[in-house]
């Protein structure tokens, strides 16, 4: 049946203008409510101390320029930068090497079953601070803490269980007569995973990456309870501008936009899987 | 499919290791540490089978810190639902610029919970703060509120803060549902004489209670673990005003190094977190 939906008798002109001024209307007010903080953060970085330390203070900058991002390059605060990149970038490769294939496996030959699904999965829920507080005493033994394999491990650990459960969604939906005709053609179950099922689930394998990658670069309480100087990770970098007595509100607001412009941008290559990504799967 | 047994469960296996190595095997530990008598200020441990949790169960501290946990959990959630709601139905339509606006309103959910609450450490400054300058427009004369060490605004303050952070989830979500609704199921409701809050109240809200459940639960179960937020606005204060559960575990094992104490804590957040996820878990399991 192609019958057109037809507008129900409330869209009648005047009512159809009314509904779309009070869409318009919230969605003005949402965007300034979810924007204007993060405008105003990120102007921090490049407005001057006189303009952001003056009551009430200034809006808009009367001459922008970088010198807090010189700043953070100066006092190696941007150091943190190449740490969160390395230990999220990692833990995110690890997380996917050793998910993937489990999740495959679970997919297709139901390894372990529903429940196993549903056990992997609640590892993911448990509390942080009930794992990292015993993780710290076992780090120290083997002198872990500040390191980074010391916080890849743990964040790898911590979004396998993710990375298992999105990706055993993404294998399921791929039609099983695909590889099954591959496997008649004499391939064998790891052939057929490495060359038909992953590239089929690719655009799921990018939005999963892209999920584990900005929750392990976010994280801030794994981080700092095991860095200590050497390995400080963007978020705990940021902590250290608001100590009781001093503030560094341009630096923070320097670092901010560093913090979040590569999240944001990633953010934007996967829009499409973003509620499913979010939702551990329950909405696709 | 036909597949040895060696391929299936060797599939599995590297991350179980992993599981096991970095998950499990520190929660067994952390499980045996609630059984000691371990002080970092004192040499020595030794067993003392459940007296961290006798003594822990009688911690008023522990007590008003899950009181606070549950109060901005249950206030939090709430708000979120109704704006996303509010949100998600006002953009549900075939609104023009719909795809372009909607990654924008998504940005909050994308932020660093520290990088977001520190900023907004500088939105609700007295002093320098657009906040309260926006205020002083509003009312006309000076406003000098002190949000986040006055008792009477702090738990406002963080709970907006919260609240402006993940109502993009709640709205992305419930979005998801509303455009699932077909249009003639709305048709039928009005030919049925409802009007348009009727057929909203008496049809789309019921079919999307599904979603907005496993919403709810996954925002709530992620709210009680609320950590960064605090710990960048209020830092649990005024005094233990704003102590949130995580938080107060935190100071307990790494500013007082009270291990066997701090661990029978963490376990009775770990056994309160477990059966809240099972609820979740079997609504997960139910679609």
């Amino acid at each position: 049946m192609t019958t057109l939906p037809t507008a129900p008798p409330w869209t009648k002109r005047a009512a159809f203008v009314r509904r779309y001024a009070l869409a318009y209307l919230v969605l003005a007010v949402a965007f300034v409510f979810f924007l204007f903080p993060i405008a105003w953060i990120f102007g921090m970085a490049v407005k001057q101390p006189a303009e952001y330390f003056s009551s009430p203070p200034v809006w808009i900058p009367r001459a922008p320029d970088l010198g807090h991002f010189r700043q953070l390059v100066l006092n190696r605060s941007i150091n943190s930068l190449a740490n969160s990149l390395v230990i999220a970038g990692s833990a995110t490769v690890l997380a996917l090497l050793v998910g993937c294939p489990a999740a495959y496996s679970m997919a297709r030959f139901n390894t372990g079953g529903r429940n196993f699904a549903f056990w992997v999965l609640s590892q993911r829920m448990l509390p942080p601070i009930a794992i990292v507080f015993p993780v710290f005493l076992l780090f120290r033994i083997v002198g872990w803490v500040d390191t980074y394999q010391g916080l890849t491990l743990l964040y790898a650990a911590f979004n396998t269980p993710y990375v298992i459960w999105m990706m055993r969604g993404y294998f399921r939906d791929i039609p099983v007569e695909v590889e099954e005709s591959a496997l008649v053609d004499g391939a064998s179950t790891l052939r057929v995973f490495w060359s038909i099922s992953l590239p089929l689930a690719a655009a799921g394998l990018i939005a999963t990456a892209v999920f584990t990658f900005i929750f392990s670069w976010n994280e801030f309480l794994f981080a700092v309870v095991l860095t200590r100087a050497r390995v400080v990770t963007v978020p705990v970098a940021m902590s250290g501008y608001f100590g009781s007595q001093s503030s560094f509100w341009g630096e923070a607001g320097a670092l901010s936009v560093i913090a979040s412009a590569p999240v944001f941008v990633l953010s934007l290559l996967v829009q499409r899987y973003l509620t499913r990504g979010l939702t551990l799967g329950a909405v696709k | 499919m036909n597949v040895t047994r060696l391929s299936k469960y060797g599939l599995v296996a590297p991350s179980i290791a992993l599981i096991v190595s970095l998950t499990i095997f520190p929660v067994l530990y952390l499980l045996w540490i609630s059984f000691l008598d371990w002080d970092l200020q004192r040499a020595g441990r030794q067993f003392i089978g459940l007296a961290n949790y006798v003594h822990g169960l009688q911690d008023r501290r522990m007590w008003e810190a899950l009181g606070h946990t549950l109060f901005i959990v249950v206030v939090a959630v709430a708000a979120e639902l109704v704006l996303g709601l509010v949100l998600a139905e006002a953009l549900a339509g075939p609104l023009p610029a719909k795809k372009v606006i909607i990654p924008f309103l998504i940005l909050p959910v994308i932020m660093s919970p520290i990088v977001a609450g520190y900023g907004w450490r500088m939105l609700w400054d007295t002093q320098y703060g657009p906040i309260n300058q926006l205020l002083g427009w509003l009312v006309g004369h000076p406003v000098t509120l002190v949000w986040l060490i006055n008792s009477k605004t702090v738990y406002f303050s963080l709970i907006v803060t919260e609240v402006w952070q993940w109502t993009p989830f709640m709205f992305l979500v419930l979005l998801a549902g509303l455009v699932a609704i077909s249009p003639e199921i709305h048709e039928a409701a009005a030919i049925d004489g409802a009007g348009r809050w009727q057929s909203f109240w008496h049809v789309t809200v019921p079919l999307i209670r599904p979603l907005m459940l496993i919403a709810v639960l996954i925002r709530a179960l992620d709210v009680f673990k609320i950590f960064d937020t605090v710990f960048s606005l209020t830092f649990g204060g005024p005094g233990t005003f704003t102590e949130t559960i995580t938080l107060y575990v935190y100071l307990l094992g790494f500013r007082n190094f009270r291990l066997g104490y701090t661990a029978a804590m963490a376990v009775i957040v770990l056994i309160l977190i477990s059966l809240a996820t099972t609820v979740l878990l079997r609504r997960l399991s139910d679609e």
